[in-house]
């Protein structure tokens, strides 16, 4: 049978004209309705379906932008779990009589304020940016999609609720509540940042995942659920969930390069991370007042700060272009 | 009449509007259903017809239990299943199954044609054993007229037609009685429309399916149908067998809707009466005191303010045999013909026999 | 003769290939003549329509061919300037869906007294007397008060009526109307299409009507243009087409949709689908869904032949018309 014109998240014929009326391209198949197995081509009918995910993997797979983008995020992580990989010294040993030397052989990034390697400490830098990222999006995520998904699913007063909840969180400014928030914090560890960045990103993604929910559930199917007999859970898992997961992602990518962002700045403050952890917002920070004399010591975690924020603002963008092909 | 298998009694779903974020205060409602009766008998089609907004789809969503009714019974072999308990519910909800109008929103996108026809039997498992369930997803496909192999495809696969043939595949999987059609065949294309009216058509005949087939299509509901009710802000203005409701209606707002349809017939231009309703539909939130369609009325009289017309054979026609005695909600019924008789049969009860005997 | 479409095609550049809407289309209307353009989804009956008022996208949609002539002259041709002052002021266009044609966030006063600011260079204050007067025209009760109103005030039949009081505020010569009344109700329907076709006549102009309604087209063309997959199948004069229709796409049609004064048995169905603009059959792209179709038919792609040529030429895109039209 011919190419079939795919995909169209809902399948509609795909409407070239946008303004000024419908326009009538229908991009039916042209498959013929009688039984015969296989078109004029002799295509066979059981040919690899495609799954609207597939779809959207078949499209990443050629963009150069997601390839790029993967290949950082892929390379950021390997380092961040094994950074003896690409650096064989130590962050912490640190010789003072080299402070703010520069580049020389063996030290290619030059040394920092406390005279540790530049090089060796951007690449130990990674794990906490990755840690801080991952989990921190993994857990506003979840708390955020769980909540906001069940109010958009059951409305009335539990949805009124968590709305007004919501709205409290917005009102708080990220970097005020973080000085006052984590100053008290003495553990010296990721996860109070991370426990953070959860509690005051997840109503982000609930307002994201409730609005998504209030739109699938107004589909058809789910009605047709409804009408054949289906339990609560079994609408949410089998039709709602599946469809209404798209944003939350594309949102959830962009969000994670910002959380990385989020904790250097933190950390630059003075309130988030904070030595012996090795850190590109603490390197930047103790950087910041050399930068006349010693430029290199903030080039370089900053730079790295700023591919991998991008990495994954990037991925995330493409992430959208895929599962979202009305956009395109 | 067939016995009925299901019974309407007075079926209301009105809506509230309310005012107010946190204390809400009810201001008012939207009578979307606002006291509708009819019966199904076994094996027929009841075609119920009216413009937007009149409330028919609200029915056809109680009907199938997707919404409650504020009052009223709907009556499935003499059980009201508007109040049961969940799994009594889904006992009675094998017997009535839908079939919704859009068949690009109706189908999961993220399911494969076999999944979304095979649901049914995963929700009511003890309808079909594990093992047998793909034969009986293949042998829907067939009955439905698409290849069997299609099994394992997306939805976005099909075209419109197609898709709505995998919504009745699905709606017939669980051997239903009764099929309630909500617009089945107005998102498709006029050739198309054709394949699936015939479709359920046979359908019909081989499951000996019941359907309430909502329209607002009123020259395909007279193709399908055995009777027809008329829908007007929320209730049933006429209701009769097709030949009654389309060569020989009482009420003026159905005939003004018979009329109103173009006819695919120039030759008919010239000597086609029509009537030109004026003004809209009054909104549901506000509906006119006693007659509900007074307001665009061209007959109406002080009388169709005050008192409610019921829905009832109207006097003038009871004591007589004509094709006019039938339930007509109007103080002032009276036989008009709109619609030109069909070319070749002579019109035996033409439109001045008894039109002008009406009159009060 | 006011419009000319001559060969026209047009492509439209997709992901999955190059999809040809129209293939080499031809049609004509007079001033004061109503033309039924007839076709389902995908027939390309819009996308000519757009063609012919310059507001096709551009891309992914391109004009590889043909000439539309507008009292003589080639809009083709034309610099997009002067394309502009032809639309609106010569030709208007009326959407189906009025709500979206509509700017939710101003007046219908203001929007209809913009065209007069524009293009005629008047007053705020008379354009809005303006307005006023052709809401009256389109008979919107009380359209004094109702000026100042927004769109979502108006149920969809005045909407329509307002989009039909903007296409005539500059009194075009040529209307084109794409499913003007497939949103409304039918008695809604009735009140719109009367006073288009009202209007027309008072004004005299050439009136475009596109539709898959062949109800509508009964009640209102004079001429219709039938088209499947981007081409014509067959045009002729409204009265001829019903009675003996010259295409078997034609006669599918006309026997496919249920009729309201009969209760039919089956209803004839044309078997199969419309075909995909990305893969037209060769030969005639009717011929797979064709009860006529034999090998000449999966080969040659058939011109337009001339069934009669009283008064309004007749013709069919149908090697065996004759076959079919006494058939």
């Amino acid at each position: 049978m011919p190419e079939q014109p795919q995909p169209f998240d809902d399948g509609r014929a795909i409407n070239h004209t946008g303004a000024g009326g419908g326009t009538d391209l229908a991009m039916d198949e042209g498959e013929s309705l009688e039984k015969t197995p296989g078109g004029p081509e002799g295509t066979g009918p059981d040919r690899k379906p495609r799954s609207l995910w597939s779809d959207a993997w078949h499209d990443l797979r050629r963009n150069p932008i997601f390839i790029i983008s993967g290949l950082i995020i892929v390379f950021l992580v390997i380092i961040s779990i094994w950074p003896q990989l690409i650096a064989s010294g130590n962050p912490l040993d640190c010789d003072l009589s080299k402070a703010q030397e520069g580049s020389q052989p063996g030290h290619p990034f030059g040394f920092n304020g406390q005279g540790c390697d530049v090089y060796t400490r951007t690449v130990y830098g990674a794990r906490a940016s990755v840690q801080v990222g991952l989990f921190a999006t993994l857990g506003v995520t979840l708390l955020g999609s769980v909540l906001g998904g069940l109010a958009g699913f059951y409305g009335g007063a539990w949805d009124g609720f968590l709305s007004r909840i919501t709205d409290v969180f917005f009102a708080i400014p990220v970097i005020l509540g973080g000085l006052v928030l984590l100053s008290v914090v003495s553990n010296n560890s990721v996860w109070p940042v991370i426990g953070f960045m959860v509690l005051l990103g997840w109503p982000q993604l609930s307002r994201i995942a409730r609005g998504s929910v209030i739109t699938v559930k107004q589909n058809d199917y789910v009605q047709a659920a409804r009408a054949l007999g289906a339990s609560n859970s079994r609408m949410m898992l089998r039709h709602i969930t599946p469809n209404a997961l798209a944003p939350v992602i594309v949102v959830a990518t962009i969000a994670l390069g910002t959380y990385i962002s989020l904790e250097a700045t933190l950390s630059f403050l003075g309130v988030g991370l904070k030595p012996p952890t090795v850190s590109w917002g603490i390197d930047i920070s103790s950087a910041a007042a050399y930068v006349r004399n010693a430029p290199h010591m903030l080039l370089w975690p900053s730079g790295a700060l700023a591919i991998t924020v991008l990495a994954f603002i990037m991925l995330g963008d493409a992430v959208r272009d895929a599962l979202d092909p009305k956009l395109r | 009449m067939a016995e009925a298998i299901l019974e309407v009694r007075d079926l209301h779903k009105h809506y509230p509007l309310t005012q107010g974020i946190v204390f809400k205060k009810q201001v008012g409602a939207v009578r979307a259903v606002d006291g509708v009766d009819f019966d199904l008998a076994a094996g027929e089609t009841l075609g119920i017809v009216g413009e937007s907004g009149c409330g028919k789809s609200t029915v056809a969503k109680m009907l199938v239990n997707l919404e409650r009714p504020t009052s009223g019974a709907i009556r499935y072999k003499g059980e009201d299943i508007s109040r049961l308990s969940p799994r009594a519910l889904k006992a009675v909800r094998r017997n009535i199954q839908m079939v919704f109008q859009d068949p690009y929103t109706s189908l999961n996108p993220r399911m494969t044609v076999g999944d979304i026809i095979g649901e049914p039997y995963e929700i009511h498992p003890e309808v079909a054993p594990k093992g047998s369930r793909r034969q009986k997803v293949q042998d829907l496909l067939d009955v439905v007229g698409l290849n069997p192999e299609y099994i394992n495809r997306y939805p976005h696969q099909f075209s419109g037609g197609q898709r709505q043939r995998i919504g009745i595949a699905r709606g017939l999987a669980l051997q239903p009685e009764i099929i309630v059609a909500d617009e089945p065949v107005s998102a498709l294309d006029v050739s198309v429309q054709a394949q699936v009216v015939n479709l359920l058509d046979n359908l019909q005949t081989e499951f000996s399916l019941s359907y309430v087939f909502i329209a607002h299509d009123l020259s395909i509901v007279r193709h399908i149908s055995d009777r027809v009710g008329v829908m007007y802000l929320g209730r049933i203005v006429e209701i009769g067998t097709d030949a009654q409701i389309y060569d020989h209606p009482t009420h003026p707002y159905t005939q003004a809707l018979l009329s109103a349809v173009p006819v695919p017939d120039p030759e008919a231009r010239a000597h086609r009466e029509r009537i030109i309703l004026t003004g809209d539909v009054p909104s549901p939130a506000n509906i006119p005191s006693g007659c509900r369609f007074r307001t665009r009325c061209w007959k109406a009289q002080e009388r169709c303010t005050l008192e409610v017309p019921l829905l009832a054979v109207p006097a003038v026609f009871r004591l007589t045999d004509s094709p006019a005695k039938h339930d007509s909600a109007c103080h002032f019924a009276e036989e008009k013909q709109v619609v030109p008789p069909e070319p070749g049969a002579d019109g035996s009860d033409g439109p001045d026999g008894a039109g002008g005997s009406g009159i009060p | 003769m006011l419009l000319e479409v001559r060969d026209l095609h047009v492509e439209f550049h997709t992901r999955e290939g190059i999809a040809k809407a129209v293939n080499g289309v031809d049609y004509s209307v007079d001033a004061g003549e109503t033309l039924a353009v007839l076709g389902e989804s995908g027939s390309g009956k819009s996308v000519t329509a757009q063609a012919v008022m310059g507001i096709l996208d551009v891309p992914p949609g391109k004009i590889t061919q043909g000439e539309i002539l507008f009292q003589g002259q080639d809009l083709l041709k034309l610099k997009e300037e002067d394309r502009r002052k032809v639309r609106g002021a010569k030709m208007a266009m009326i959407f189906q869906d009025a709500l979206s044609s509509l700017n939710p966030v101003l007046s219908v006063g203001d929007q209809l007294g913009e065209m007069f600011q524009v293009h005629k260079g008047m007053s705020r204050k008379d354009s809005k007397a303006k307005a006023v007067e052709l809401m009256d025209r389109v008979r919107i009760p009380a359209a004094k008060e109702r000026v100042g109103q927004y769109p979502h005030q108006f149920s969809g039949g005045m909407r329509q009526r307002i989009m039909i009081a903007m296409a005539l505020a500059l009194e075009p010569e040529l209307i084109i109307a794409d499913e003007p009344t497939t949103a409304l109700d039918v008695t809604v329907q009735a009140q719109v299409m009367d006073l288009l076709a009202e209007l027309q006549r008072e004004l005299h102009m050439g009136l475009i009507l596109i539709t898959h309604d062949l109800g509508v087209v009964a009640d209102v063309a004079d001429k219709i243009a039938v088209m499947y997959a981007g081409r014509i199948v067959e045009r002729a004069p409204v009265h001829e087409i019903y009675k003996a229709p010259a295409h078997p796409y034609t006669k599918g049609l006309l026997e496919s949709i249920p009729r309201l004064d009969q209760k039919g048995q089956e209803l004839y169905a044309i078997k199969g689908l419309p075909p995909n603009l990305l893969n037209i059959p060769p030969g005639c792209a009717f011929n797979p869904r064709c009860p006529l179709a034999r090998d000449r038919c999966r080969t040659d792609v058939p011109p337009l032949y001339e069934v009669t040529e009283s008064p309004v030429p007749r013709t069919s895109a149908c090697h065996f018309w004759k076959e079919c039209l006494h058939g």
